[in-house]
């Protein structure tokens, strides 16, 4: 059944009705068994209306209601966001996917405060992420769902277009994904990769994970130092950032490197002392993984 | 984003935070004026840039008469300043602070940073201030005492009093300190501040607590809800290409390498960076075209690659998803065309219509090179500058 996603999730997407919203609506509608799953949408103003089709409610909560969603993709502007990320939450969803680029670093930490505080069981993945997409069964987000096809690999990443680049690497081998989660690339967010690698150990359907990451924070030290006990599946990984300089923000948010922690260097040094198979080119991130497949 | 010194002490002055009484300048007159309204004895010159250890590098000097004011004040600005933070070339002092002696009896270090774990607030105090916390950090992790605040509640009264105890704050200014320490906090929290520093804080002979330092970054998400903030910016300090590119949407960053780097996504564009290092030569840049890479961005980018005379060679990588690469292959002919260019070009195309973009390329007539995968348009481009 893969990971968080599969052809029977509800979507309610947030932000259906701004350009971007629609695009990938559209897009995703059109994709596997995407006519089924998208089956809401929320503008409070649009309430009543429908886009191509698919309704739109004044609220995440009058979705569930009606729809019966269970996950949520949220498009609205950096703004209004955390916001939205917390309306989806509060309405008790099992799953929030934000894709928005540039919500303030304080309207996340209060977010997740209060996701915290008040136990909500809602996995949030990103925000500033691509999505997730279960190959063949469903794409949540803006990754090209021709570039992936079905199978057995797991595939976790901080980055949109490094992990397209994992899974074409991939596909050039004839080698299918199982679920890849984009976890985005700010510094207080969802899921990490040491949640997505716990979900793909339990997962029947996985048999091997590639994990890619980049400067800043610890995530990947995190995550590396929980394989090395847990994991019972082989694990390769990329860290993108060697040549990145100290003190600079490079496009995400999250990665920079700050008073000498978060380098790239580290990451990869503890990821490899823990057991996973790392390569420093990113032109071989799926030769290695078909190397320990064998 | 960063702001000067004055700046973040006005900034914190708002809050209640006691600052030395100062006036920031321009030219030596201003700093002369500024001394004779200051009363005292003792007055400190202090060279304003975006960087730190100023002091080590002779940007901070301690003039005890008018005269000396005048001297110190001539002497640095103007200088170009290096210290460990500005790079070999240092960075030009166009602006100074003229401020008050202080008489320091204890110098203490108090900062506030976005802890990624905890996913709050982290403030963050020593009793080893006026010194290089990244130092202290690594030799005496032990002095460092730390409060993961809770955004709800903010730093309760007895988080305050309990860290200005642990570092030394004598009972009869714990007050004081306790004001200090949540000022900071609600400074850091009202501005949507990424780092908020105060190093060193002081406790002076009379028992007061005063700011002898400050340092605040912004959150560049939250800028567009901080317009008095925006209005703090100096572009002199900033890297001209990189303002530059930020006008048309690009997110770029000067390296020190020779081959310019083109590419649609940041962890994308980091790697490429590296496949440029792995073969052996230095990226010249950062570059991240973001989703919507028209012609005319792909234009703006290759110019502002090419402004920089260090560049001879540029690596376009792009994968196409949702952006088709045929749509990259018409902006890249159009660029190479306007600009003219005379240095080599690699273009590595996937995704979305990358066999149609490849034909574009090669239809074009134009010298570009054509690569498979990152490995192989790395080495093409590392080749090609090396004239081979």
């Amino acid at each position: 059944m893969s990971i968080l996603i599969n052809k029977n999730t509800r979507v309610v997407t947030q932000g259906i009705t701004g350009k971007t919203g629609q695009f990938h609506t559209r897009m995703s509608r059109d994709y596997a068994n995407g006519r089924n799953c998208f089956v809401a949408g929320v503008n409070p103003k649009k309430a009543g209306e429908e886009f191509e089709g698919i309704p739109i409610y004044a609220s995440v909560k009058e979705a569930k209601q009606k729809a019966g969603v269970n996950t949520s993709v949220i498009y609205v502007p950096p703004p209004f966001a955390a916001a939205a990320i917390w309306e989806a939450v509060d309405a008790d969803l099992d799953l929030v996917i934000c894709i928005t680029e540039g919500i303030p670093v304080r309207d996340m930490i209060e977010v997740k405060e209060r996701m915290r505080k008040h136990n909500k069981k809602a996995i949030l993945v990103g925000p500033n992420c691509p999505g997730v997409i279960t190959p063949d069964e469903i794409k949540i987000g803006i990754m090209p769902g021709h570039i992936h096809k079905k199978g057995r690999i797991g595939v976790v990443s901080r980055s949109g277009t490094l992990t397209y680049e994992a899974v074409g690497q991939l596909m050039e081998l004839g080698i299918g994904q199982s679920t890849c989660v984009g976890t985005g690339g700010d510094p207080v967010n969802g899921v990490k990769h040491i949640d997505v690698l716990r979900m793909f150990n339990d997962d029947s359907e996985t048999d091997a994970v590639i994990m890619v990451g980049e400067i800043g924070g610890s995530d990947e030290e995190t995550a590396a130092l929980w394989v090395k006990d847990n994991m019972k599946k082989p694990v390769v990984g990329f860290i993108a950032g060697v040549t990145a300089p100290a003190g600079k923000r490079m496009g995400h948010a999250g990665a920079i490197i700050s008073g000498g922690k978060g380098t790239a260097q580290e990451k990869l040094e503890v990821m490899q002392a823990c057991g996973i198979k790392v390569t420093r080119n990113p032109a071989e991130m799926g030769k290695t993984l078909k190397a320990i497949l064998k | 984003m960063k702001i000067h010194e004055y700046q973040a002490k006005e900034v914190l002055r708002k809050y209640g935070v006691p600052t030395p009484r100062g006036v920031a300048c321009f030219s030596v007159d201003e700093a002369v004026r500024a001394a004779a309204s200051i009363p005292g004895k003792v007055w400190v010159v202090k060279a304003q840039i975006h960087a730190g250890g100023r002091g080590k590098g002779g940007g901070v000097k301690l003039a005890k008469s008018p005269d000396e004011v005048k001297t110190y004040a001539g002497q640095i600005l103007g200088m170009q300043l290096k210290t460990h933070q500005t790079g070999p070339e240092g960075q030009k002092v166009r602006r100074l602070l003229i401020e008050e002696g202080a008489d320091i009896k204890k110098e203490l270090y108090v900062g506030m940073v976005v802890d990624r774990v905890t996913q709050r607030v982290c403030l963050m105090a020593s009793s080893e201030g006026g010194m290089d916390i990244e130092e202290v950090a690594a030799k005496t992790p032990e002095k460092i005492h730390k409060v993961f605040v809770d955004p709800e509640t903010g730093l309760k009264d007895a988080e305050a009093d309990a860290v200005a105890a642990k570092i030394g704050i004598p009972p009869a200014s714990v007050a004081q300190a306790r004001a200090v320490l949540q000022a900071l906090y609600q400074a850091f929290w009202d501005t949507d501040a990424s780092l908020a520093e105060i190093n060193p804080l002081v406790l002076t002979g009379d028992g007061r607590v005063v700011a002898l330092d400050a340092k605040i970054n912004f959150d560049s998400n939250a800028l567009f809800r901080h317009p008095d903030l925006v209005a703090l910016r100096d572009l002199d300090e900033e890297d001209a290409a990189e303002i530059e590119a930020s006008k048309f949407d690009l997110s770029y960053i000067s390296l020190d390498g020779n081959i310019g780097c083109l590419v649609n996504g940041a962890g994308l564009a980091m790697a490429t960076m590296d496949t440029i290092k792995l073969y052996g030569a230095e990226p010249a840049n950062f570059l991240d075209v973001g989703g919507g890479a028209t012609a005319e961005k792909v234009t703006e980018a290759f110019k502002i690659m090419l402004k920089n005379p260090k560049v001879k060679g540029i690596l376009v990588n792009i994968f196409g998803g949702i952006m088709q690469c045929d749509t990259i292959a018409r902006g890249v002919v159009a660029a190479a065309r306007e600009v003219n260019l005379s240095v080599p070009l690699v273009v590595r195309m996937k995704g979305t219509n990358d066999e149609m973009g490849r034909q574009i390329l090669k239809d074009s007539g134009l010298p570009i090179i054509s690569a498979d995968n990152m490995a192989d348009a790395a080495q093409k481009i590392v080749a090609a500058v090396a004239g081979r």
